[in-house]
């Protein structure tokens, strides 16, 4: 699965190239972000709910195995059918083959990360099923044909001109309107005829709970309920990590998601099923693809912790600033960068060092995953597996011999004070400087940091008039 | 070897060191006024309250709604507010509640910190009534003060539920919404374009 990527600072340089859209991509973040902290701030036990959650999720997965025997045992006696996948390719026939059990080809689908990393639509696609986002931000980006480029905003990379324009050519709305109010209702009147006309609704899922057998689903629109309850058969698309041991433990997880995804106190539709609906059926793939073998690392397990809040994207500078696209993975930002390279090293290997390790998303986290730790843990493992391009190797190896020995140190650093204000502009900002293509190299100080370090104790050491009779 | 048992075995050898649950009690959030903080908190996702003091109050509770003339054809399982003019166990398929306007269905509780309402489809005939109505009404009974209606936070909450056995139950906190297209927030996405809760004594006042 190692197709050949273009690493991320090429695509970021796609993004960044419209000065004016990556600033507004910047600030429609940090706009959310700022609204997550209100809410954090609004509960007293933040800190500890985020104590809780982190420890709730490592006891299950020391548990996993027994969990998801219990909920599968459960989820059975409450009359749902429960299936498991061991990759992609396994889960999306599984759901083909639902489907076309049921002799159908109108598909409705709810926000689904799992669905994106197993690449469910372009395979039901070829097989003639007609799959129909309803999320409406996803059904924006599925309109023109580009995946998600945010798990909870999927369209946050798009203007709400473009929206006009592409619904426009959809749905017929009127050209060069670009209200969002009135983009939502032409939304709202298309997407409904899709669902009343829907024969099989697909879902992610949220939480599903060992001890009840049921799942949960999170959303705001109300896509997913209507999603599955038109259609007599609903399927819900899970990784194994999902599973929570109690319905107690939502009252913990609950309360983290929405503060910590969209500042909002809970969303406004927070569904909890027990089975199939009265004469329907309710089928929960149950999927592996690489998370039993995350889940031996000592060093990634953590990441298996993640709820899909999306808050470490949202206050990510490197996501804010290089957009959703720009990590050519199902699930982009800190969590996508540690996930993505366990799952397939090679194609993503540039993404753990999409990162400042300023730590931001580390602090955010409603899990407490050690995302900087991570990102970083997989920079030496990258550079480990000699996967990094052989320039950047040789670039490292000799800044790394520079800096083990002082002299050398010192004798460069003395070099540059002397013959950087001397050399042409041209022969420093030349194209292997990639620093120097955004920026100006600071003026060089006449002495070295250690030089005026040195002087200034020196300068200490002999006393002071003033300061003698002290 | 089948998929399941793959996925369970590689799971039990890769899991860690066994690490107990922190159990889910704690010093949570709780407010001196909840009532209070529940109606700011609906305000503040698109909803709206009203608190009633008797039958006559909750009568008149939706006749100043904003929409009220577009309430055409209303399902009511509590006629104490509204009284309905279609059933909805009369169709057999949901697909058949497409133009519903209003439904005005009974909730279980409420939650203060996130004016969430706990509701089931343990009445209903179709769980797509809460979702596929244009407008939706809730009501919360409470015996002598309407904070009896309510708990604190959402860890209470799951203390009241008991799931097993409840088929579909949800919270609902506000009226559907997105805010998709450049973080515009709009209200009445896919679902209800307004949520009204409806605060009402069990029994009239007179007759406790």
């Amino acid at each position: 699965m190692s197709a050949k990527r273009l690493p991320h600072p090429q695509l970021a340089k796609i993004f960044t190239a419209n000065d004016q859209r990556a600033h507004w991509h910047d600030q429609a973040l940090w706009f959310v972000r700022a609204k997550r902290d209100r809410q954090a701030a609004s509960v007293p036990e933040w800190e500890t709910l985020r104590e809780r959650a982190s420890q709730i999720k490592t006891h299950c997965l020391s548990r996993l195995s027994d969990y998801l025997a219990e909920f599968e045992e459960n989820a059975q006696r409450l009359g749902a059918t429960v299936h498991w996948a061991r990759d992609a390719a396994e889960h999306n026939q599984i759901v083909l083959d639902i489907i076309q059990g049921h002799g159908a080809t109108k598909v409705v689908k709810s926000k689904s990360m799992l669905t994106e990393e197993c690449h469910l639509n372009p395979f039901l696609a070829e097989q003639g099923v007609e799959v129909v986002d309803t999320d409406l931000g996803e059904r924006i980006v599925q309109f023109r044909g580009e995946p998600p480029s945010h798990i909870v905003l999927p369209a946050i990379h798009i203007k709400k001109e473009e929206v006009g324009a592409v619904f426009h050519e959809k749905l017929g709305t009127t050209a060069g309107s670009a209200d969002p109010q009135y983009l939502t209702q032409a939304a709202r009147k298309h997407l409904r005829e899709m669902f009343l006309g829907a024969e099989v609704g697909v879902s992610g899922v949220n939480f599903a709970i060992a001890e009840t057998g049921g799942i949960v689903l999170c959303t705001n629109e109300g896509n997913a309920d209507l999603g599955v309850s038109l259609p007599p058969v609903h399927i819900a698309c899970m990784g194994i990590e999902k599973l929570i041991p109690r319905a107690a433990d939502l009252g913990v997880f609950l309360r983290l998601l929405a503060r910590s995804a969209t500042g909002q106190p809970i969303t406004a539709y927070t569904s909890h099923f027990h089975g199939p609906q009265k004469g329907g059926e309710l089928h929960i793939v149950l999927v592996d693809n690489g998370r039993s073998e995350l889940l031996g690392s000592q060093t990634y397990r953590q990441s298996l912790k993640c709820i899909r809040c999306g808050a470490c994207l949202n206050t990510c500078p490197v996501y804010r600033r290089s957009g959703g696209h720009s990590y050519q993975a199902a699930i982009p930002g800190p969590i996508g960068s540690t996930l993505s390279p366990s799952h397939d090293a090679r194609a993503h290997y540039s993404l753990p060092y999409a990162c400042s390790l300023c730590g931001s998303c580390t602090d955010v986290c409603p899990v407490k995953i050690d995302l900087h730790h991570q990102l970083l843990a997989w920079r030496r493992e990258v550079s480990a597996k000699k996967i990094l391009p052989w320039w950047k190797r040789a670039g490292m190896s000799l800044l790394s011999g520079l800096l083990r020995r002082t002299w050398l140190y010192n004798a460069a650093g003395r070099a540059a004070r002397l013959s950087v204000p001397w050399t042409p502009r041209a022969l420093i900002y030349n194209p292997l400087n990639v620093w120097g293509r955004a920026r100006e190299i600071p003026s060089t100080p006449h002495r070295s940091f250690r030089q005026m370090y040195r002087k200034r104790m020196r300068a200490k050491s002999k006393p002071t008039r003033t300061g003698q009779n002290t | 070897m089948s998929s399941r048992d793959t996925i369970l075995l590689k799971a039990r050898m890769n899991q860690p060191a066994a690490a107990p649950h922190p159990g889910t009690g704690g010093d949570w959030q709780r407010f001196e006024d909840p009532v209070r903080q529940f109606q700011e908190t609906l305000e503040a996702v698109g909803g709206r309250l009203a608190i009633c003091e008797s039958r006559a109050d909750a009568a008149a509770a939706l006749e100043d709604h904003p929409q009220r003339e577009q309430f055409g054809k209303i399902v009511s399982h509590c006629p104490e507010v509204m009284a309905g003019n279609f059933d909805g166990a009369a169709v057999a398929r949901p697909h058949e509640l497409a133009d519903v306007d209003l439904a005005v269905l009974p909730g279980e509780f409420g939650v203060a910190e996130n004016a969430a309402v706990w509701v089931t489809d343990g009445g209903l005939p179709h769980r797509s009534l809460y979702f596929i109505t244009q407008h939706l009404c809730l009501t919360l009974k409470y015996t002598t003060h309407p904070a009896d209606a309510l708990v604190h936070n959402l860890a209470e909450a799951y203390e009241r539920i008991g799931l097993e056995g409840t088929g579909f139950g949800l919270f609902i906190s506000g009226p559907s919404k997105t805010a998709d297209i450049e973080q515009s927030l709009v209200i009445g996405a896919h679902g209800p374009r307004s949520l009204t809760v409806v605060m009402l004594p069990r029994q009239e006042p007179g007759n406790r």
